[in-house]
């Protein structure tokens, strides 16, 4: 930057790229940064290229970026954690390759793969992304493609609300990206704690780029908590009391709440920060009556809850795959819904365990560290029920399978240290320390990651039609194992040697072994990753042989088992009435499951419309603009936005409507193939017999 | 099992002390005073305790999956199976008393190792500023500052009252005790001992910039008559005064601040005498005087507010 601001740019200019810095300095650290942001743009000009070479571009539009289905949400928002979880896991080989290359001494400027500064963007925008880009769009992206099929609707309540909340979400992951290649990015890791990320330790555009990925990426998922919760409540299929919804119906119920009430204390507190560094506010200054601490109270009031927020859909997937790969039913359903929503309420009330060493005093210590351990109650319970549902089941080792036990056996060391850093005493020593960084590694990639990629297997064929090769997909769990173990077990060790995190440098040779044991893990991580592309690749090469049309291969027993795959549009040709808890099992227990409805009718879905992507684009400028203090630029996108939300309010919309013949004809056609099928046992799931129609007399569970 | 196994053999290796150059301790599994003792103790007790809900899941999936799996499956099958009420009291009630175990303990060692309390009377007053990449350490009685070494009597109880001139960061001193935040305008403090003679690697932990990685201190726990020599040994001919101090706040290691301050550049502790008593309430009181702190006021603010403008700029002037 020089300094000037430009009415027309703001604090835009030409030296504001990572090429700039190469050709000022040629080093390992400045190569990579200049490497990052070429790949950057030569992706986005191979992706425009493909699409235009394949004539995608209409098909993309059409029926993809304008639709305002939440199964094409949903899918969309797991393909955009997909691309964001690339970077980050290359990004946590670039730190893990740093760190095995950064052994100094005190009097020596720091060595290794890239500078101080720039490891610390890496460790910032690494967490940011994994939490807020790859975590939460992959949670939310299930919820969206599988809720609504589980409770018997159609859609969301909300659908075009649910197309905003994608289009935010992207602007915020969009911003992210951008600053691979324009500018910096902040330096305070995901957390950004004030004073140091205030204007006077952080001048520049680094913070910037995060507060405004977060406010915008943060309204996204406020909305799009209200629009499952009142999916939820409004929008279930006749029958389908709470009492009889699974349990990944549940979890997400507990997730709609906490993205209500939890989001808001981010916004807040980001908007503090906003304000403290545009408008010269002392919310979190040293001086002039700021106090910093007020920030790391009202973040971690978001913060806690959050993790939560990743883990239960997690919990969710797990309760239905534990289920259905036992061929049994769900042990202890009225336990799970009850230690799921105490997690939920509970997990509202331990915040203050992230700074047990702010100086408060011991009493207020001993309440929320007791707090913590609580949650780990309900927590133990779900474990030894899914244990007990597989007890004295039939379990398939299917890929899912792989993760499902991966997760169990990586989960409770992870539980383990989450308790041991619940104790106030022991987390003097260990807070900010890699066994920090080890242990919510240790919940969130056993959990959240096993926990998504399961669920995407399980439900893939219902969104594309064909099954993931089996045997890729056990290879890819079982590289995401061993790359965790590798990765983030000697990280344990590390930080009771007392390493902190977020260290560019370190001086202590005994550390080494373990950095480069952690280095290993992190390219089976890398592995891993390839790994699942190949799957999806190769799945899709052999789609013929994979497809499932009959769309019940696992022989399953919730209500999205009952329908074709892929899934129509409009999910159900008439809405089921809902018997039972697991219905469609219930179902083929009684025999002669795929009988046709009665009748047909028309049915409404909600007309596509170019509305979320028009707000996406102005929330990125309206973002951009403010990072760069482009003031005309963010006058403009925010009139733009507020111009939309009025223009689309003030106009009467349509419905699209399918009518009763086109449905029909649909429905006969999947009921026809179904009944000349040959039904196959669970022997054959993975062989090329299974077509989706299992055989209803092995169905027991 | 092979986990736990490795996670066993973890521990016990991070505890194995400090090998070739093990002079310096830098692991509260290592301790040299009873405070981090207990801390290590209670690690492994929680290990201890919570083991019993954590084996019988690593013990029982593998079990469950060689036994039941659908290709040669051993044990009844029981699809519709469900519930079971003796099952639910022990699903939630084992992890209920483990839970109340563990919270009877935490509550015990927590308050019994808070960093507020006095480990005795009469303890050794010691002060410690945190500047970007390096810490002050002010004995007020005994008229010494030092910075990045912290040298205490081995047997005598050490309050350490903490803050910062800069942002935000975090102490800590793993041999002998926890961290606990320093932050600007406020104070806090630690409270420990050393059992045993020794040398303990202190730190910020709290990332606040480039030179985060090399913010180490050396903490030299020393027998009572050798702290007396400490005290009344050589010091480097500098007081800690306004110039000084400004000199140090700038973002820099110790050893480049010893060379802006004219001395040999090295990592050598710098121990200097105390100008003014009260340097530490001086540096907390900058940041609570009424008034606009930006604009004059903070001309006069002992050694500056905000970010200190870097060296050279200064030489030019
Ligand atoms: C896949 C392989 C991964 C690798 C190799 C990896 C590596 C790393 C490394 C090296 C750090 C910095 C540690 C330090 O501060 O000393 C880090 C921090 C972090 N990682 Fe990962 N990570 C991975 C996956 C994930 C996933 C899946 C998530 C979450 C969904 C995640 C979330 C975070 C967060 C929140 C931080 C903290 C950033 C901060 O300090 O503010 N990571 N990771
Ligand atoms: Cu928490």
């Amino acid at each position: 930057m020089s300094g000037q601001s430009s009415p027309t740019f703001g604090n835009l200019d030409w030296e504001v790229t990572p090429y700039t810095d190469l050709l000022e300095h040629v080093n390992s650290s400045t190569i990579i940064g200049a490497g990052a942001a070429s790949v950057l743009v030569l992706g986005a000009f191979a992706g425009i290229a493909l699409l235009t070479y394949m004539r995608w571009w209409k098909p993309l539009f059409r029926d993809w970026l304008t639709s305002a289905d939440a199964k094409k949400i949903g899918i969309m928002y797991i393909a955009l954690a997909l691309v964001m979880m690339a970077r980050g896991i290359i990004e946590g080989l670039v730190m893990r390759a740093h760190q095995a290359t950064a052994l100094g001494a005190l009097d020596k400027a720091e060595t290794g793969l890239v500078a101080p500064d720039h490891f610390a963007q890496l460790f910032s925008t690494h967490g940011t992304i994994m939490i807020f880009f790859v975590a939460m769009p992959l949670l939310i992206g299930l919820i969206n493609f599988v809720l609504p099929q589980q409770l018997g609707a159609r859609d969301m309540a909300f659908p075009v609300l649910n197309q905003v909340s994608l289009g935010l979400t992207a602007a915020g992951a969009g911003l992210v990206m951008v600053s691979l290649l324009i500018g910096d990015f902040g330096t305070g890791g995901w957390t950004m704690y004030p004073p140091y990320t205030g204007l006077d330790y952080s001048p520049g555009e680094g913070v910037d780029y995060w507060l405004w990925a977060i406010l915008i990426s943060g309204v996204g998922s406020t909305l799009t908590g209200m629009n499952f919760a009142v999916t939820i409540f409004k929008s279930r299929a006749p029958g389908m009391h709470l009492m009889r919804m699974p349990l990944f119906c549940w979890t997400s119920l507990c997730v709609a709440i906490m993205l209500i009430y939890a989001m808001p204390a981010l916004t807040v507190s980001s908007a503090m920060l906003a304000l403290d560094r545009y408008a010269g506010f002392h919310f979190f200054t040293n001086a002039s009556g700021g106090n910093m601490m007020n920030y790391a109270n009202i973040f971690w009031m978001f913060g806690h809850p959050e993790v939560y927020i990743l883990i239960l859909p997690a919990f969710g997937v797990f309760s239905e795959i534990s289920s259905t790969y036992s061929g049994k039913r769900l042990y202890g359903y009225t336990s799970l819904v009850i230690a799921s929503m105490s997690i939920a309420v509970v997990s509202f009330m331990v915040w203050l365990h992230h700074f047990f060493t702010m100086g408060q005093s011991a009493g207020v210590n001993i309440a929320f560290g007791i707090a913590t351990m609580i949650i780990g109650i309900p927590t133990g319970v779900k474990i030894y029920d899914w244990m007990a549902t597989m007890w004295r089941g039939r379990v398939r080792i299917t890929a899912p399978v792989v993760y499902l036990v991966g997760f169990f056996l990586l989960f409770v060391i992870g539980g383990l240290s989450g308790i041991i850093l619940a104790n106030p005493s022991i987390d003097y020593q260990v807070h900010n320390t890699t066994f920090l960084v080890a242990h919510f590694h240790n919940v969130i990639i056993p959990g959240v990651l096993y926990g998504m990629l399961a669920g995407v297997h399980y439900w893939f064929p219902k969104a594309f039609g064909f099954r993931l090769d089996e045997s890729w997909g056990r290879r890819t769990a079982l590289l995401f194992v061993g790359g965790f173990i590798f990765t983030f077990m000697p990280l344990y060790v590390l930080g009771l040697m007392g390493l902190p995190r977020r260290s560019p440098t370190f001086q202590d040779p005994d550390f080494l072994p373990w950095m480069y044991i952690a280095s290993f893990g992190a390219v089976l991580m890398l592995a891993a990753l390839f790994c699942l592309l190949w799957t999806f690749w190769k799945s899709y090469r052999h789609r013929m042989s994979l497809s499932v049309p009959g769309g019940d291969p696992w022989n399953g027993s919730s209500l999205e088992w009952s329908t074709p795959a892929p899934v129509p549009e409009w999910t159900f040709a008439s809405i089921p009435k809902v018997q039972a808890r697991g219905d469609w099992g219930e179902t083929k227990r009684a025999g002669d499951p795929w009988r046709a409805p009665d009748s047909y009718a028309d049915i409404e879905m909600p007309a596509n419309t170019a509305h979320g992507l028009i707000i996406a684009g102005m929330a990125f400028a309206l973002g951009f603009a403010m990072v760069w203090h482009i003031w005309w630029l963010a006058a403009l996108s925010f009139f733009a936005i507020t111009a939309a939300l009025i223009w689309r309010g003030m106009r009467v919309i349509e419905p699209r409507i399918i009518p009763a013949r086109q449905v029909e004809e649909e429905d006969r056609r999947f009921r026809e193939y179904v009944a000349g099928a040959t039904p196959i046992t669970r022997a054959d799931e993975e062989s090329e017999r299974n077509r989706g129609v299992p055989d209803c007399s092995e169905f027991a569970g | 099992m092979f986990l736990l196994a490795g996670m066993t053999a973890a521990i016990a290796l991070a505890m194995a002390p400090a090998s070739a150059h093990g002079v310096v301790e830098d692991s509260f599994l290592q301790p040299m005073g009873p405070v981090a003792a207990e801390q290590s103790k209670h690690l492994l007790r929680v290990i201890g305790i919570t083991m019993i809900v954590i084996l019988p899941v690593l013990i029982g999936v593998p079990l469950i999956l060689w036994r039941y799996r659908y290709r040669k499956p051993r044990g009844a099958y029981s699809p519709e199976w469900e519930y079971s009420e003796k099952l639910e009291y022990a699903l939630w009630g084992v992890p209920v008393l483990i839970v109340i175990v563990l919270a009877g303990w935490l509550w015990h060692s927590t308050a019994k190792l808070d960093p507020y309390q006095q480990l005795g009377p009469d303890p050794l007053q010691v002060q410690a500023i945190g500047l970007d990449w390096k810490w002050v350490f002010i004995y007020p009685e005994q008229g010494i500052a030092t910075v990045d070494e912290l040298a205490i009597p081995v047997g005598r109880p050490v309050q350490l009252m903490l803050t910062t001139d800069t942002v935000m960061q975090s102490m800590l001193i793993a041999p002998l005790t926890g961290q606990i935040y320093a932050m600007p305008g406020m104070s806090t403090q630690l409270n420990f001992s050393a059992s045993r003679a020794g040398t303990a690697e202190g730190e910020n932990t709290q990332f606040n910039g480039s030179g985060f990685g090399r913010q180490k201190f050396k903490v030299r726990a020393l027998d009572p008559d050798e702290f007396d020599r400490w005290l009344d040994g050589p010091d480097s001919g500098l007081t800690l005064d306004e110039a000084t101090y400004a000199t140090l706040r700038r973002q820099s290691v110790l050893a480049d601040a010893k060379s802006d301050l004219g001395l040999e550049r090295s990592t050598g502790p710098l121990v200097m005498s105390l100008g003014a008593r009260d340097v530490f309430d001086r540096v907390i009181g900058k940041y609570h005087r009424t008034g606009n702190g930006e604009n004059a006021a903070d001309a006069e603010a002992w050694g500056g507010i905000g970010l200190p403008a870097p060296a050279k700029q200064e030489s030019g002037q």
